[in-house]
Parts: C-alpha cells; structure tokens; sequence
C-alpha cells in the first residue's frame, strides 16, 4: 500500500479502475465516458488505464454515457461512469433505468452547482435531486474516503441481497481539485476484496426475456417493493463490507451516520461532505468550552439512515441541519428529510436549517460558529436561514 | 364447437429461428413484422443468433407483457435516445469475451431520424460492432401517428394535419457519410434483396446499417393486404432507391426504378392527401435523387 498525494478525482478514477481490474477473469469491465468540469480528470484516468480485459467508450453525451455502461452491465462486466451538475441532469434518464434494472452501476459524482447561471463550484443539489431513484448516495469528506467508498461501493452494489447502483459523491475542487494524502492499495489487495462479478439477470442467449418491455400496475409495484425491499436491507449490508474493508485494508472506509460526542449533547449540527471537517474543529472547540453540542457527519444519503441517527442522538432536542443545497419552494433537502424522521420519534425537537455554502460559498469556522450561536439561543425553529450573504 | 390446433403443424408454427412467436399484437400489414421474420430466415442462413436492443417503438410492443416475451430472443429495452449506446456496450463486453452473437438495434424512424440521431452518429463514428436496423414507417405508429423527419412530404398526421411541408430526411446520405462499413436499404417487396443484403451485413464487422421501408396501415390510412404492394410502388416509382453503399464511398444500386408513376402510390393510401400536392415536385425531385445515386454508382462502383 502506498501513501500518495493526489485530487478526490485521482482517487475516484484509481478506485474505478482497480475494480474494473479486478474483474478480469470474468467478463471484464467496460463503460462509457464523457467530461464536464469538475470530474473530467475521472474519466480521463479511467481511458488511460490499461486494463487487462475492458473497453472505456467515448461517448458523445452524458445520456449515453450511462446508456452504455448499462448495456455493458447488462452483458455482465463490471461498469462504472463518472459525471457533475448539468450532466448528471443530462444523464438522468438513464440513471434511472440503471436504477430499476437494478444494475451495479458506481458513478463517481462532483457535485457542482446546477446551473443556469454558469457556476462550477461545489453545491450538492446535482446528487440531492436524483434522490428518489433507485441508487444508494455515500457522500465523503475526504479523498481517502472517496477511494474507500468507491471500492465499497462496488461491493455493496454486486451483493445479491441489493443489486442497486451506487453514487460515490465529493465536493467539487474542495476535494475533486486538492490533493491529499491518500493510501493506494494495490490490485491484489483489491481483487481480494471484488470478488468477480456474477449477474443473475445477465442478458443470456439461452433464457430470451425482455428486459424492460410492458409491464402491469401490479408487476411493476411488484418491482418497486423490490427496490424498497433491497434498499431496507441496505444498512446492514453496508456495515458487513464495511467491516470486510477494514480486514483486507486495514482502514475504516466510514459509517453510514458517524457522530462526534452526541450520546450527551443537548443539540447537534448535522453535516455532509466536507463541512463536516471544518465543523468538527469547531463544535470541538464548542464542547471543550463546555457547551453541550455535538455532531453529525451524514455519510450515507439515500437509504435515509434515520434510524441511526435517532440512535446516536438519544437526547438531542436542538438539530442544526446545514445544508450545501437548496430546494426552491422548500429549503435543504437533507433538513427536509430529517424532520420527516423526527416527526412521530421525535416529536417536539427543534429542527433549524442553514443553507450554508449554497452555490460554492466558503463554509468558514466564524460561520459554523454563528450558526451554534444561533441554534443555541433559539427557542423555535424557522424558515431556512441562508449563511453567507446579507439578505 | 371448437376445433383444437397442433402447434407444430399451424401455420404460424415457430422453431427456434424465428425472433416473432406466434401470439404477437402487431397489425396485419405491419412491415416490421415482415422484417423480422426476413432478419429470422438471414441470421438462420448465416447459422448466427443475436440478441436485441430496442427503444420505444412497436417493436418493444411486440415484446407483449411481462412474464412473457414475443421474442425468442433476450431483448434489452433502451431508453428512445440510447439505443446505440446500450448495444455499444453490450457488444462491447461481447467482444471482450469472444462471443459469437449479433447485437443488433432493432428502431423506429423516430428513435433513428429524430432523438436518437445524435447517439446514433455517434456510434457510427465510433465504427461500434454492431447491427442497426430502422423500420421506417415515416410516423411515430406507436403515440398514434405523428410526424417524424421521416414523414414524406404531403403526409397528413395527427401533428401535421394538413400534410407535412418538408421533405423527408435523407438518412442514408447521413450514415453513408459517416464511412461506416456498410447501409443497405431494404424493401420487402424485394425479399432476395433483402436477404441478401442482411447476409451481407452478417459477415462484416464494424457499425452496419439498414434502412427497412416499413408499411403502417394504421399510419398510412392503407389497406393492410396491400402493404407489400404499396412498397414496390415506392421502389418502381423511384421513391424509395434500394441500393447499398460501401465505407460510405462505393454504390451500388440494387433494384433499379422502372420509371413508374408515383401517383398510383399516393392514390392508395389516404394519409396523402393527393389533390393538394404537387406530384410534379414529387416527381422531379425522386428523379433526381435516382440520378444522383446512378451517378454516384457509376463513377465509384463496387468492385467485385
């Protein structure tokens, strides 16, 4: 194993690859690919990459480039793409039909504002909207985890008991563009942890189906029970080749919900991505001052890790949700999402929302420290309070 | 009383060569049907199977609903734009391990002429390994009859209901351009033709196209007996050239127009609506197209 300093979009465009590898003496690994700024470097890596057995297609668009990593799955290799903002909302179509072919398809994800207007810095809303689809969401807050999660991801798509892609989701520039120290572990390591793929409804010359052709309400809802019945199974599934990880690599790739001193707290911020690195130094000062706050770091989106989080939270009252997103008409989507787990559980605590870091801004500790001020001295929750910007 | 049926001795007996089981929903008339059953009876000459890819259009239909399946083959739906990119990958991890299977789009005009034309381009350019062949009805059948670019002038549809004004798209100038190995069109009025030009494709490799003039009854405002007919006229007529073209560069025409009028194809169907068109355009402008092609195949032949 060696220690490297490379971008988020290095460690994507490795992990990507080192799977593909690793499915060589099956049915190889193939996709197709297109750039946009900020996850450019991913796709670019990905069609260096010598692999053994594999084909990494050009394509001419987003849409495709998902249409052709599904057809690929669907012949049994391995397939994996990679996008951001406007071309994952390009892809859409295709994401979901991955999704309800129920494909093990790991798309390494930037998130990147959406434009109109013109913007490339980081803002979640690009991965957040694609949310009620059938695809797991695992956000990181540091290139390492960027690796560990795409490799895992692999893992967790391929097991029988879910068969649902994955989108492996960083930062643009925040971590797509900075380097870290980042342990690259080597193909052997890799292809012991991937086992080789074996797609059970692989497209098969002697069992003519259609895959996708008409089916009735009853059928179909059949199918979406499915889905709901792999994405309940999804936590704990998690947590089996979470702990496989940690034995074959010797490091933790992360909890679906990790917590900073919450089991006494009174209130906590609940973050995602790389927020949770700037608030973690913060609400650590906070508590070493002695104030009762603690946090959490969201890793896992969609399954909706609610229960998990209740459980890390016995007696939380106050919730600061910062959310790098904004849903017009509603607010944050993971504050939106939140309150809906509390509500019943929960009933009676404060639910505030921060729209922090929305379209790009800087999420600064003098920030996050306003935001405690304020959740600290509030009595009620209110509408969705934007940070950075004199209103 | 009721008379039962052997199976095996019915006329719509189906062996394992044949992609459509009997049971299928299409029209009578239905020219993809005909082809389909052309493309069984040419990858079985061939000894080959395949596997299929298919946007919306009737030939998804023709699948029927789940658990069964009107073909005897696996058939993966794409979405309407995707189709070359879902069977790019397909035959790309075919490829990869060897395997001897067709993949082979099987699309309507509207997933061809109209949203899939960019993915479509792009599939050629890339000289992907595998087979696209467009059924073209010139309507979207399946929405209940409405313009493509592949609708002919004059057309009434249900979005162009006083007759198109445009003319139709030439895609085959288009595919051509693109210097993939092979294109063909096809009429099923010509099924020596047909097959021929389908074994063709069979024993190449790289991106190769086809073009089916697909009869639609429904769309055509035609009688369904005279759905075979209705395609010859086109190709005696000059409306619809039968020819095939090699790296996008070498012509050959294949059934030549025997100077028919056109009119006797208009008249039969009601979807034209023949008095308020001017046949004579028609006519000067399907004559030059033919011209064009026999220059075309005249100054860069096929070489035998």
């Amino acid at each position: 194993m060696t220690l490297e300093l490379v971008t988020g979009n290095h460690a994507a465009g490795y992990a990507l690859s080192v799977a593909g590898e690793a499915n060589r003496g099956a049915r190889g690994a193939a996709c197709g690919i297109y750039p946009i700024t900020p996850q450019t470097e991913i796709v670019e890596f990905v069609a260096k990459y010598p692999f053994s057995k594999g084909r990494v297609i050009a394509v001419e668009s987003e849409h495709s480039a998902m249409g052709v990593s599904i057809g690929a799955s669907m012949a049994g290799a391995r397939a994996f793409t990679a996008s951001s903002s406007n071309g994952l909302a390009y892809m859409t179509e295709n994401i979901m039909v991955a999704g309800f072919y129920r494909l093990p398809i790991v798309l390494a994800a930037v998130n990147r504002t959406l434009g109109p207007p013109w913007n490339i810095w980081a803002d979640q809303g690009d991965t957040l909207y694609l949310r009620d689809f059938p695809w797991i969401q695992l956000y990181c807050e540091t290139n390492q985890e960027v690796l560990d999660s795409t490799l895992l991801a692999f893992r967790l798509a391929e097991d029988r008991r879910i068969l649902l892609p994955v989108m492996v989701v960083m930062d643009a520039f925040i971590l797509s563009h900075t380097q870290m120290e980042t342990e690259l572990p080597e193909q052997e390591l890799v292809d012991r942890y991937l086992p080789p793929l074996s797609l059970p409804h692989e497209l098969n010359l002697n069992r003519p189906t259609t895959v996708g052709g008409l089916t009735w309400p009853r059928e179909t809802m059949s199918q979406r029970i499915e889905v709901d019945e792999a994405m309940e199974r999804v936590p704990a599934v998690y947590e089996e080749h979470r702990a496989s990880f940690k034995q074959i690599f010797g490091r933790d790739p992360g909890a679906a919900v990790s917590t900073f001193e919450t089991e006494d707290a009174e209130s906590v911020l609940v973050t995602s991505g790389t927020i949770a690195s700037t608030a973690l130094e913060v609400v650590r000062g906070r508590r070493a001052a002695g104030e009762k706050i603690g946090m959490v770091k969201m890793k896992m989106f969609r399954p909706f890790p609610g229960d998990r989080l209740l459980d890390a939270c016995p007696h939380v009252r106050k919730f600061g949700v910062l959310d790098r997103d904004y849903a017009a008409g509603l607010g944050g989507v993971w504050w939106h999402d939140l309150r809906a787990t509390l509500q019943g559980p929960r009933d009676g605590a404060m639910v505030q929302n921060y729209l922090t870091g929305v379209c790009g801004g800087d999420v600064t500790p003098a920030m996050i420290n306003e935001v405690i001020d304020d959740l600290l001295a509030r009595r009620s929750a209110g509408k969705p309070v934007w940070k950075g910007i004199d209103k | 009383m009721t008379t039962s049926i052997e199976l095996e001795k019915s006329p719509i007996a189906c062996s394992e060569e044949c992609l459509i089981r009997p049971g299928n929903t299409n029209c009578g008339g239905c020219g993809m049907s005909v082809g389909l059953n052309l493309l069984s009876r040419a990858l079985a000459k061939a000894g080959q199977r395949c596997e299929l890819v298919i946007p919306a259009c009737c030939g998804i239909v023709t699948a029927g609903g789940y658990p069964t399946t009107g073909y005897s083959v696996p058939v993966l739906a794409s979405t309407f734009a995707a189709s070359p990119a879902f069977a790019s990958g397909v035959a790309a991890v075919r490829d990869l391990n060897n395997e001897p299977q067709q993949v082979i789009c099987w699309a309507g005009d509207g997933g061809t002429y109209d949203i899939g034309m960019a993915t479509l381009s792009a599939a050629a350019e890339r000289n992907e390994n595998f087979i696209y062949i467009c059924y073209d009805n010139e309507i979207y059948g399946n929405t209940g009859g409405q313009r493509s670019s592949a609708t002919p002038v004059g057309a009434k549809t249900t979005t162009t209901p006083s007759g198109k004004i445009e003319s139709k798209k030439d895609i085959m100038a288009i595919m051509a351009a693109h210097r993939i190995p092979y294109a063909a069109t096809l009429s099923a009025a010509h099924p020596e033709d047909f097959l021929r030009k389908l074994d063709t494709g069979l024993h190449m490799n790289g991106f190769r196209f086809f073009l089916i003039h697909s009869p639609c009854p429904t769309g055509w405002k035609s009688e369904p007996a005279e759905s075979i007919e209705l395609v010859r006229l086109a190709v005696s007529s000059g409306l619809f050239p039968v020819y095939e073209v090699f790296d996008g560069w070498r012509y050959r025409i294949n059934i030549k127009p025997t100077g028919a009028d056109p009119v006797e194809y208009y008249r039969r169907q009601n979807r034209f609506p023949i008095d308020a068109m001017d046949l004579d355009a028609i006519r000067k402008h399907a004559s030059a197209s033919n011209e064009r092609l026999a220059r075309l195949a005249a100054v860069f032949p096929v070489a035998n």
